[in-house]
């Protein structure tokens, strides 16, 4: 039997808007992901630590401070850091359309602005995971 | 005969007839109708509906309990809401500048958005504070940025509101300090700080100490305030970022009034007078679309709280029984796509906040789903109150939709099922318990989650999100905050740091650590470590490592 995708949903910064990121991670495990959620207020440090002990494919970012030019590519430079590149990862929350291109740029596979559709967020991770 | 059995002999009859043939040939579009909240509506309301009123006990006058009504005998005829922008950002100069513009445009009050390091208690050069500095409100390290914040504004000419909560003893001292140098007298300033922790342990996260040490905070800033700053309102019970976590307008009430309880209930044991601080007691809502549902919520909010002081906390004055609120329009209903289809539905809800009686009003920009407001926005935000003021007429008479069989009972529905909530979390032991074993947490969830689900089914429409949409380009007005921002303000720090009475800095937060450790009132302690320019994050710390910090339960 394959592998089931693992996706951690993490809430970097001190942000504690976390309808989204409970959303998302509801949703997803509704659709048979395995879906490990952090809670709010996580450091970097702790989210990469994280998904590396839980030995996910996915960290799905949120984030809707403005942090995340500071954030999301941090979190993607530590996991190279700690050899795991291979987990992709993706973001959402507030982020305004011109910041995109750097932040994808920097590593983030995709970015889900708010109204995104659940099934566009499947889509992306089934793409991925072929 | 009496009229309630003629008239539902007439309904029986319209229904054989009229209607039927209607919708024989033309069926509603839907076989249940709800409020946006899942309450259900009838197609029609008639007498039979509004249940046996006694006027005079469940309606009243305006200004008198339980004040359905109303909480001034003439509302809007004499004075206006207080319209009151919610503003903030990047460093306290700025924010100085966009205060002064709105004063400028005709606000009446001022409300300060700080960043998330100062409603967290931590300095912009902790090294959580990067990338947060100055984003979603104005950076306050310590008395020095709040006196460059009001700079040219003296402090006895505005009122204040501070969305502050764990460390609200601090930012208040700040402000009290400022005010001293200003040579205003304490008794003289007016405002509101949200000091409401509760919610932030199941909505909006900045919490900080766990929930004893924080109600302690809360009765010691209650009792300050009753003797040195009478005028401050010294709470603001927060339903509104219950709302925006998703629940239902019958759990935002609900919710905020068993918070509410929860806080008197500690100001009692702290052996504090009902009478007296009860009057200081504010309350803070959401509007969201559904016009009417709102309307019955804030009027039912109004009647609820007046019971439950009256009748289970036996207080005495009708004062302290008056349920005051602000309100803010939903940030959770605006769109990124389409952003000023935004400006319609800020005014849907401005009708739905003024219909309901309230005594201030922020209304969120059309931007606001993309970023920051930009000038022009908060301009149309500002300009959709005014113009409900003055040109709309609803302004004219108390209360007017009173007596609409429909507005009735479901003011009459929405108290009844907050009821049940209250009793549900009375035998769970209380709110602290309730949000202790997440059942406050799982109820939100449950139906956020509804909701969401609802839009992606489209069984809930959200204009230009999941219907009518058309193919944009994003505005590209955002407004954006440096992100030099943070150096700056760390080098500011650093001077006050090399400049200010260290000395004193040290023994102000010595004695503050002996009396966090004893039951003494904290507040003049720490107002003590404002006035020697003891910065936010160094005053608490010295709470965290007395009080400890809160850690958050995950309920999914």
């Amino acid at each position: 039997m394959a592998k089931q995708t693992r996706i951690l949903i993490a809430k970097p910064g001190l942000d504690g808007h976390d309808r989204g990121a409970k959303y998302i991670a509801r949703a997803l495990k509704d659709n048979g992901y395995e879906v490990i959620y952090t809670g709010i207020r996580q450091t970097p440090e702790n989210i990469v630590q994280t998904a590396i002990q839980e030995d996910v494919d996915f960290v799905g970012l949120s984030l809707l401070s403005g942090a995340h030019n500071e954030l999301f590519p941090k979190i993607v430079e530590l996991l190279r850091e700690q050899d795991a590149e291979d987990i992709i990862v993706f973001g959402g929350g507030v982020i305004p359309e011109k910041d995109i291109p750097a932040l994808k740029e920097k590593g983030i596979a995709e970015i889900f602005t708010s109204g995104t559709p659940i099934k566009e967020v499947i889509d992306f991770i089934e793409n991925k995971s072929n | 005969m009496s009229d309630k059995d003629k008239i539902s002999n007439e309904k029986k009859r319209w229904e054989e007839t009229t209607l039927k043939k209607v919708t024989d040939r033309y069926p509603e579009m839907k076989d249940e109708f709800t409020t946006g909240s899942w309450l259900p509506v009838k197609r029609l309301y008639t007498p039979e509906d509004v249940r046996d009123k006694d006027y005079l006990d469940d309606l009243g006058f305006p200004g008198q309990h339980p004040f359905t009504r109303g909480v001034q005998p003439t509302m809007y005829r004499g004075r206006y809401w207080t319209m009151r922008q919610y503003a903030g950002f990047g460093t306290a100069k700025e924010t100085n500048e966009r205060y002064k513009y709105l004063l400028d445009q005709g606000q009446t009050g001022l409300s300060i958005a700080f960043d998330l390091p100062t409603q967290i208690g931590l300095d912009s050069d902790h090294s959580l504070s990067i990338g947060e500095v100055g984003k979603v409100g104005v950076a306050i390290d310590s008395l020095q940025d709040m006196e460059i914040l009001f700079e040219g504004i003296p402090l006895d000419k505005v009122s204040t509101s501070m969305t502050i909560n764990a460390p609200a003893a601090v930012l208040l001292a700040f402000y009290i300090a400022l005010a001293e140098k200003q040579g205003v007298a304490k008794e003289k300033l007016r405002g509101t700080i949200q000091n409401d922790i509760l919610k932030e342990y199941v909505a909006r996260g900045t919490y900080i100490f766990p929930p004893e040490p924080s109600l302690r905070l809360i009765t010691d800033i209650f009792e300050y305030c009753g003797k040195e700053v009478p005028k401050f309102n010294t709470i603001s019970i927060s339903g509104y970022h219950i709302r925006e976590a998703g629940s239902t307008a019958v759990q935002e009430v609900a919710f905020t009034i068993a918070d509410g309880i929860e806080y008197v209930e500690a100001a009692l044991d702290a052996g504090l007078n009902i009478d007296k601080f009860g009057r200081r007691l504010s309350f803070f809502f959401n509007a969201h679309n559904d016009l009417l549902e709102e309307i019955a919520k804030f009027r039912a909010a109004r009647r609820i709280w007046a019971k439950v002081m009256k009748d289970r906390f036996g207080a005495t004055n009708e004062k302290a029984m008056r349920l005051r609120f602000h309100t803010q329009t939903g940030g959770s209903t605006l769109t990124a796509q389409q952003p000023d289809n935004n400006i319609v539905r800020v005014a849907i809800q401005t009708l739905a906040a003024v219909l309901g009686g309230t005594q201030s009003l922020h209304t969120n920009s059309r931007d606001e789903a993309l970023g920051l407001p930009t000038e022009k926005s908060v301009q149309i935000a500002l300009r959709t109150q005014q113009i409900v003021a003055e040109e709309s007429g609803v302004t004219n008479t108390v209360d007017p939709l009173a007596g609409s069989y429909y507005i009735e009972n479901l003011t009459d529905t929405i108290e009844e099922k907050v009821f049940e909530y209250l009793n549900k979390i009375d035998d769970l032991g209380g709110m602290g318990q309730a949000i202790e074993k997440g059942y406050i947490q799982k109820e939100i969830q449950d139906s956020a989650y509804r909701y969401q689900r609802e839009i992606e089914e489209q069984e809930r429409i959200v204009v230009g999100m999941n219907k009518y949409q058309t193919e944009e380009e994003q505005p590209d007005d955002i407004l954006q905050v440096d992100p030099r921002l943070r150096k700056e303000q760390m080098q500011r720090l650093d001077k006050l740091k090399s400049e200010r009475d260290g000395q004193k800095v040290q023994t102000s937060l010595d004695q503050l650590q002996e009396a966090a450790a004893s039951d003494e009132n904290l507040m003049p302690y720490i107002l003590e470590a404002a006035r020697n320019y003891a910065t936010l994050g160094e005053i608490c710390d010295i709470m965290r490592a007395e009080f400890g910090e809160y850690q958050e339960s995950i309920v999914l």
